[in-house]
């Protein structure tokens, strides 16, 4: 083995150079130059100012705002986090059944089960998107909030419901953050 | 080619190579042999004997620790005394029960060993002295080298091969066959053996080999299996279940831990104990192939014993079973060897009537096979009796290398038959003409594999006589059932390539070497070899030595030289070559009844964990006992259940260990699949039954 | 189970099918040293790295040789990575200043015991995460340290199964071919243009790649939100593609800068299996017959397909204690239904759980959803997998040198019952061969059961647990307590439990992933689960070099229609079984006690706390 040092570590060393600072290097030009919105985090700007990322959620609060899943990161950008809750943890379904009275009370108009994402909290805690049952429970809230009907409400919705990608992979969801921003636009008054 | 043997009894029963009537057969389970091997059963308990046997030794390991922790408990008056009681002694039985199997095996063997002691008298030996004189030693006193004088009726002394003399020797003290044998200076029936009996004559032999390296004291100590040596396949399956043991020892052993933060995290129940520890650990690990494997190879090595075949070692019984290719000596194994007349074929101009009256005359004081034969078919098929030559008056002309031909001139007609050539140089000095019709009778006969023997009176040519070799019946069948096993079977012979040509497809053989000598043999061999094909071989005489040492398995006559016998791995007592068959078909079965058992013993551990964790567990997690899918009455009956299980199948394994799994001549897949199906699938499920129904019984009988 | 779910799954399974001959037969080019399209380009640089290395392209190395070439290179890789890390205060590509006084606050300090585990972890191809990159690491280590070992480790795997292959194809010879040139050419010719193509197109879903500094933004109601930045398709690609899994971010490929879409999520997962796959028809084709290939291919796809649709289901199924409260179970057109706890939205359940069995089918370890908060069955498969040694495909090379393994088991024990000496591709399987696959699987075994048993009970005094088990922010008890190891569970019950095991399994099958709960970076578990990974790694593939070299040597055994045949259907049955026989008779008790129980538990409602020791 004491023979094969001087190559392992002779090969190591320029193997590091290679895939480790050619390699990324050479994408990180490619990607800047080809793609720079994605490559640096698809940031989203509302007056000239960044305001998020539109593929990280944020916190919103504020009823007329739709809201997000729950996060364990607290929507921090610089520190993903999971609950890593197991199915029989007493402390998931003390917080479950919290959240779903919550949830009742927040939508009191909504009847029928839970959607399923709005009562758990995502893998990376920052999850951009609901689903669209969870969006369309929240626009009675959202209409009230903005003064508005909630069939007005519903059509920001509508226009920001995206669906299965190629018509098979992943869900119809809604992206929380491009649709406040839509709503501020389109309905200001709150 | 030696053929003082009886042709063999042919096993007509296609669907088996090994003949139901064993040679020297005993019963399984013979009275003597048992008492013998419940008393072996219980010395074999030494901790020192069984550490050569990791999984039985991990049993009683285990036994041990179980039963000093029930004495523990019972002076302290703690725990549940019953159970723990029950366990331990079923730990011991397990334990006993793999011995027994082992010691089963073993004392067959010892108990011929026995009977081949007994026969093995010190003979009083007759050495002749450096200066001619005889002087009456000890039969212990003899060397190799020694020169020593057996008369009629009297023992040999030592092996040794015939330096003067021809005699009469019965052998059955070895091989079992009470006809006698003829034994003479020089060719290949001068070995003998010391023990045997000298019938009649007398004979010079030459010892070669000294006191207790005798024949008959290596096959006292291979029947015993004094000598036994782990095979490499037994080797490797060893390792292979002791690894299977270490695994299962860290799962069982690990348990405390992870169930002490169970208990911890549910708040209820407590570690299981040890005795159930063991208990699970001893389910596990594989007891049933453990406590068989050595009792199959040694079982193995006995069913080739039972063939009068002697292996020379577990290595070359194990190898027949791998072999690929199987050189057949055409005489005395394919066809019955001597040829026989099957026709006559007249020349022009002479009815058939005359030929076989001619061929008959002439034929009546040849004694060999095919003289004889001739007589046979004359008779059979023209009703010619045979004529008492002597009153006639006849002069016999025995066959001569030289004239290549035998007749008898009788009342003033010349009788000739022999070579084709012959016979027409005869005819012509005789002033007759041969016709062109017998030249051609006699190629098609050649061609078809048979030997044309030419027949004249005087200056006529009468006909040809059609001299075939027979192949044996059955002897197709067998040669497919070898191709069946991915057997290739090559005929050896001195034939010519057209003749060895047409026997070879009457046999069905694979391939064949034709004119062989025995370089030619020697270098198919390595040829094959270097391939990757193991190959077996029959051969008896001194010249074959170095083919039987080269090949994988190296089959000798028993009543060849002994050159030949040192240099094969295993003896055929009856010196029939046909047993290679059966030899090649017990190897298999020595394999596949290890495999099998093995399987089994690994999907049997199934159903033991569903019997057993529900069990550990059923305070601390209630809820597993969704698993207790036989709905077992109590966590103690559970657990007995299955170690009861556990050691009731080793016993109930042990005659199919001894006798082997049944074995078919199939291809590999479709015997895979049968016996997978037979001990993998099978032994998933039995158990569930088994330990059931064993569970009902403890209930029932409130034993747990 | 939804019908679209079932689509992804099959077309899924289908593009994998198509892809797997092209690669397979340019990695058999690539390793019989023939001529690629590749090679106008490449062939200089491999030669000039040769030449830098002081490599000889030419020279054969015996087994031992090669083993001795891998572990001076795991060990030169160990080194660099520790020391990178150590040192990423004083190294460049480091805006956030980890390491240097002006670190972000609440950022992970790299400990000596830190560094080591991921030192162990990178190198072995586990890419285990007691850290979370975005809070940890500079650009310069995630580059220079991690996404070189993504590379090396990757291509020492591939090496090693090639050297494997070679023992089958070879006979009679004393060599089993040059570590140096097989890694070598693992990098250039495989991973290194496949990672190009998927960073890029990685990118063009999202992922970002930049070295700038983390991007602070004015939220839409008025709070900061700190983004972090980096250099992450070059990573992400090769981490997938070489079966990696160590996330950039601490959530990993559930982070939407790592996977930002459901096309991103099924690329990913695409490049998971790719050269694993690929591998089963480069085995075919080097030992000339690739039916052999296919037929590994087929028990994997068996195994495969067998843990998503147990997995699925379960996970769909969703957990019956926050159905009651009301909650969707069915899915829908408008939501998921199922149990979404610990999983993203635009993935879905299929999605997730589709991942989840891939990524511990492979040895990657990658996690799009927290496979802590599956539902037991949900949780089983995954851990199951790992625990089985992570054959179905597998990792990069370690998937088929380990699928070797229980052929040659599987083919000993079964082969017997033919009749013959067991042989496989020719070769007979002695005593060498099974001591070697033993040996590798009683490593595997003794380190997952004893460091989950030890973890399991272990306690420390208080002036120990200091040092060896404080979990991180948590008060500190009070001084005369004990500190169990077990006080690091995020779950209570049986799932505590199942944390363990996982924890150690992963780090064993150097597969990487977690249940997350398990808070690892303290010196116990940095120090036991490293050391899990070495002894995974090493004590794995030493027998197997070993089997090779035995191998090698052998004559090739004439094929006829007594030896068993190990292309067919029988074969591949047989495969399956002992694969999970082995894997089941092994681990039954532990899982017993862990997601087995818990499944009954959940059904009965029976809730757990967590052992609460810190707070």
């Amino acid at each position: 083995m004491w023979s094969q040092l001087a190559p392992a570590f002779r090969i190591t060393l320029v193997l590091t150079v290679l895939t480790g600072l050619v390699y990324p290097g050479a994408v990180t030009v490619l990607c800047q130059l080809l793609l720079p919105r994605q490559a640096n985090g698809s940031l989203v700007s509302r007056n000239g100012h960044e305001v998020g990322s539109s593929l990280l959620a944020q916190s919103f609060a504020n009823a007329a705002y739709f809201h997000p899943r729950a996060s364990a990161a607290n929507y921090d950008a610089a520190a993903s986090a999971a609950t890593n809750l197991g199915p029989t943890s007493q402390k998931l379904l003390d917080r479950v059944k919290a959240d779903a009275v919550k949830f009742r009370q927040d939508n009191p108009a909504f009847t029928g089960p839970i959607p399923s994402d709005a009562i758990t909290t995502s893998a990376s805690g920052l999850d951009p998107h609901i689903s669209p049952a969870f969006a369309d429970s929240q626009l009675p809230r959202i209409a009230s909030a903005r003064h508005i009907t909630v069939d007005q409400a519903r059509s920001i919705l509508a226009a920001h419901t995206e669906s299965r990608q190629l018509g098979f992979l992943g869900e119809p969801r809604v992206n929380v953050l491009e649709a406040n921003l839509d709503l501020d636009r389109q309905f200001p008054g709150k | 080619m030696a053929t003082t043997f009886p042709p063999p009894a042919v096993d007509n029963d296609p669907t088996s190579l090994i003949p139901k009537k064993l040679v020297r057969a005993r019963p399984l389970f013979d009275k003597e042999i048992l008492g013998r091997a419940v008393r072996d059963s219980f010395g074999k308990l030494n901790p020192l004997w069984l550490a050569k046997n990791p999984v039985m030794f991990v049993v009683e390991v285990g036994a041990a620790l179980t039963t000093l922790l029930l004495i523990r408990d019972a002076v302290k008056g703690a725990g549940d005394l019953r159970f723990e009681f029950q366990i331990a002694l079923w730990l011991w039985f397990t334990v006993l029960f793999a011995n027994f199997a082992e010691a089963m095996a073993e004392a067959r063997g010892k108990a011929q060993a026995d009977a081949l002691r007994k026969t093995k008298t010190d003979a009083i030996a007759k050495r002749i002295t450096g200066s001619g004189k005889i002087e009456e030693v000890t039969g212990a006193q003899l060397r190799a080298g020694d020169l020593v004088q057996v008369d009629a009726g009297e023992l040999i002394p030592g092996d040794g091969e015939v330096v003067d003399g021809i005699a009469t020797v019965d052998e059955s003290v070895i091989t079992g066959e009470s006809a006698p044998v003829i034994r003479e200076s020089g060719g290949d029936r001068s070995a003998v053996t010391g023990g045997t009996r000298v019938l009649s004559d007398r004979i010079k032999i030459k010892i070669t080999s000294n006191p207790g390296e005798t024949f008959l004291d290596r096959m006292i100590a291979l029947v015993e299996g004094a000598e036994r040596q782990k095979t490499p396949n037994e080797i490797a399956l060893n390792i292979l279940i002791a690894g299977l043991t270490l695994i299962f020892l860290l799962a069982v052993a690990t348990l405390p831990p992870f169930a002490s933060y169970s208990v911890t995290s549910a708040g209820a129940g407590a570690v299981p104990s040890i005795a159930v520890l063991v208990s699970l650990l001893v389910c596990l690990i594989p007891t049933t192939i453990g406590g068989l494997l050595s009792a199959i190879g040694i079982a193995g090595m006995d069913r080739v014993m039972q063939h009068n075949v002697l292996a020379m070692s577990g290595k070359a019984v194990e190898a027949s079973g791998d072999v690929n290719t199987l050189l057949l000596d055409k005489t005395g194994t394919i066809t019955i060897g001597n040829r026989q007349a099957v026709e006559f074929l007249t020349a022009e101009g002479v009815t058939e009537a005359e030929l076989a009256d001619a061929a008959q005359l002439s034929s009546l004081a040849d004694e060999t096979p095919e003289g004889r034969s001739v007589v046979v078919l004359a008779k059979e098929k023209y009703g010619l009796r045979g004529r008492n030559v002597a009153e006639q008056e006849a002069t016999f002309l025995p066959f001569s290398a030289y004239t290549r031909m035998s007749g008898v001139d009788i009342r003033g007609r010349h009788l000739r038959k022999g070579a084709t050539e012959a016979i027409i140089r005869f005819v012509e000095e005789q002033g007759g003409r041969s016709t062109d019709s017998v030249r051609e009778l006699s190629d098609r006969i050649s061609r078809h594999g048979g030997t044309p023997l030419a027949v004249a009176d005087g200056a006529r040519v009468l006909g040809i006589i059609h001299l075939k070799d027979i192949v044996k019946g059955g002897m197709k069948d067998r040669i497919g059932q070898l191709r069946a096993m991915g057997i290739r079977s090559v005929m050896i012979t001195g034939d010519n390539p057209l003749t060895a040509a047409a026997i070879a497809a009457e046999a069905g053989v694979d391939d064949f070497l034709a004119q062989a000598t025995p370089a030619d043999k020697l270098n198919y061999i390595k040829r094959e070899q270097a391939e990757g094909r193991l190959v077996a071989m029959t051969g008896d005489g001194t010249n074959d030595a170095p083919a039987l040492a080269q090949a994988d398995v190296g089959l000798a006559m028993n009543t060849g030289t002994m050159a030949a016998k040192e240099a094969g791995n295993m003896v055929d007592l009856d010196s029939n070559p046909t047993k290679l068959i059966e030899v090649v078909a017990i190897g298999k079965q020595l394999l596949i009844t290890r495999g099998a058992l093995t399987t089994f013993s690994i999907a049997n551990d199934v159903a033991k964990y569903f019997a057993i964790i529900p069990a550990m567990f059923s305070v601390t997690y209630p809820a597993l006992g969704a698993l207790n899918i036989m709905h077992l009455h109590s966590p103690q009956s559970a657990v007995l259940a299955a170690v009861i299980f556990n050691a009731l199948i080793i016993i109930a394994l042990v005659p199919l260990a001894l006798r082997g799994v049944k074995y078919r001549p199939a291809n590999a897949a479709s015997l895979l699949r049968r016996n997978l199906l037979i001990y993998g699938v099978g032994g998933l499920f039995a158990p569930f039954p088994g330990i059931w129904v064993l569970d009902q019984m403890l209930h029932y009988l409130h034993l747990a | 189970m939804t019908a679209v779910g079932l689509l992804q799954i099959a077309v899924y399974f289908l593009l994998l099918l198509l892809l797997t001959k092209p690669l397979g037969l340019f990695m058999a080019r690539v390793f019989s040293g023939e001529r690629t399209f590749l090679h106008p380009i490449v062939q200089p640089i491999e030669r000039l790295i040769y030449r830098l290395s002081g490599v000889r392209e030419d020279e054969e190395q015996h087994w031992t040789r090669y083993a001795a070439s891998l572990l001076a290179f795991s060990l030169a890789g160990i080194l660099f990575t520790y020391l990178i890390q150590r040192l990423q205060g004083i190294l460049p590509f480091n805006p956030q200043g980890f390491g240097t006084a002006h670190a972000p606050t609440g950022a992970t300090p790299v400990t000596p015991d830190l560094a080591f585990n991921n030192a162990a972890s990178f190198p072995t191809n586990t890419n285990w995460q007691a850290y979370s990159g975005e809070s940890t690491f500079s650009y310069f280590v995630q580059m220079a340290a991690f996404t070189v070992q993504n590379f090396c480790s990757a291509a020492a795997g591939i090496a090693i199964a090639i050297a494997l292959v070679r023992g089958f194809a070879r006979q009679q010879a004393k060599t089993v071919g040059n570590f140096w040139v097989d890694m070598t050419r693992s990098v250039l010719y495989i991973l290194l243009p496949l990672s190009v193509v998927g960073a890029l197109v990685l990118c063009s879903q999202g992922v970002i790649q930049n070295l700038k500094h983390y991007d602070v933004v004015k939220t839409l109601e008025g709070a900061t939100q700190t983004i972090a930045q980096g250099p992450v398709a070059s990573q992400e690609a090769i981490k997938m593609i070489g079966t990696n899994g160590a996330g950039f971010f601490g959530a990993n490929s559930a982070h939407p800068f790592e996977n930002p879409t459901p096309i991103s999520n099924f690329i990913q997962m695409l490049m998971i299996f790719l050269i694993p796959a690929g591998l089963t028809y480069t085995f075919g084709k080097m030992v000339n017959d690739t039916r052999q290939g296919w037929a590994i291919f087929a028990a994997c796809s068996i195994m495969f397909l067998a843990g998503v649709f147990i997995a699925y289901p379960a996970e769909q199924a969703g957990n019956p204690l926050v159905a009651r409260q009301g909650v969707a179970v069915a899915a829908s057109d408008t939501q998921p239904g199922g149990n979404m706890e610990g999983k993203e939205l635009r993935f879905g359940i299929a999605g997730s759980a589709l991942f989840a069995v891939i990524t511990t089918d492979a040895s990657c370890g990658a996690v799009n959803s927290m496979h802590d908060s599956f539902t037991p069955l949900g949780g089983l498969v995954p851990l199951f997998n790992i625990e089985t040694g992570e054959v179905i495909f597998g990792g990069t090379g370690a998937g088929l040198y380990g699928i070797l393994l229980y052929a040659i088991l599987a083919v000993f024990i079964a082969g017997l019952m033919v009749g013959r000496t067991p042989e496989y591709l020719g070769k007979k399987i002695e005593g060498k061969e099974v001591k070697m696959a033993m040996l590798a699987l009683i490593a595997t075994a003794a380190s997952i059961l004893c460091f989950s048993g030890v973890t399991s009970v272990i306690h420390f005094d208080w002036d120990k647990s200091q040092y060896l088990n404080p979990a991180s922010g948590a008060p500190k008890p009070a001084p005369t307590a004990s500190a169990p190891a077990t006080a690091n569970l995020g779950n209570g019950g049986p799932h505590g439990f199942s944390e363990i095991l996982y924890a150690y399994s992963s780090a064993t099958g150097n597969n990487g992933s977690a249940f997350g709960g398990l808070s690892p970076n303290t010196p116990w578990y940095n120090l036991t689960t490293g050391f899990a990974m070495l002894i995974g790694r090493f004590l794995f593939l030493l027998p197997l070099l070993a089997a090779a070299g035995s191998l090698a040597s052998k004559k090739k055994i004439a094929t006829t229609s007594g030896t068993f045949p190990t292309h067919g259907p029988l074969f591949v049955g047989l495969l399956v079984g002992t694969v999970i026989i082995v894997g089941a008779l092994t681990f039954f008790p532990a899982l017993s006690l862990g997601p087995l129980v818990e499944h009954f538990l959940m059904q009965s409602g029976q809730l757990f706390s967590m052992i609460g020791f810190w707070s």
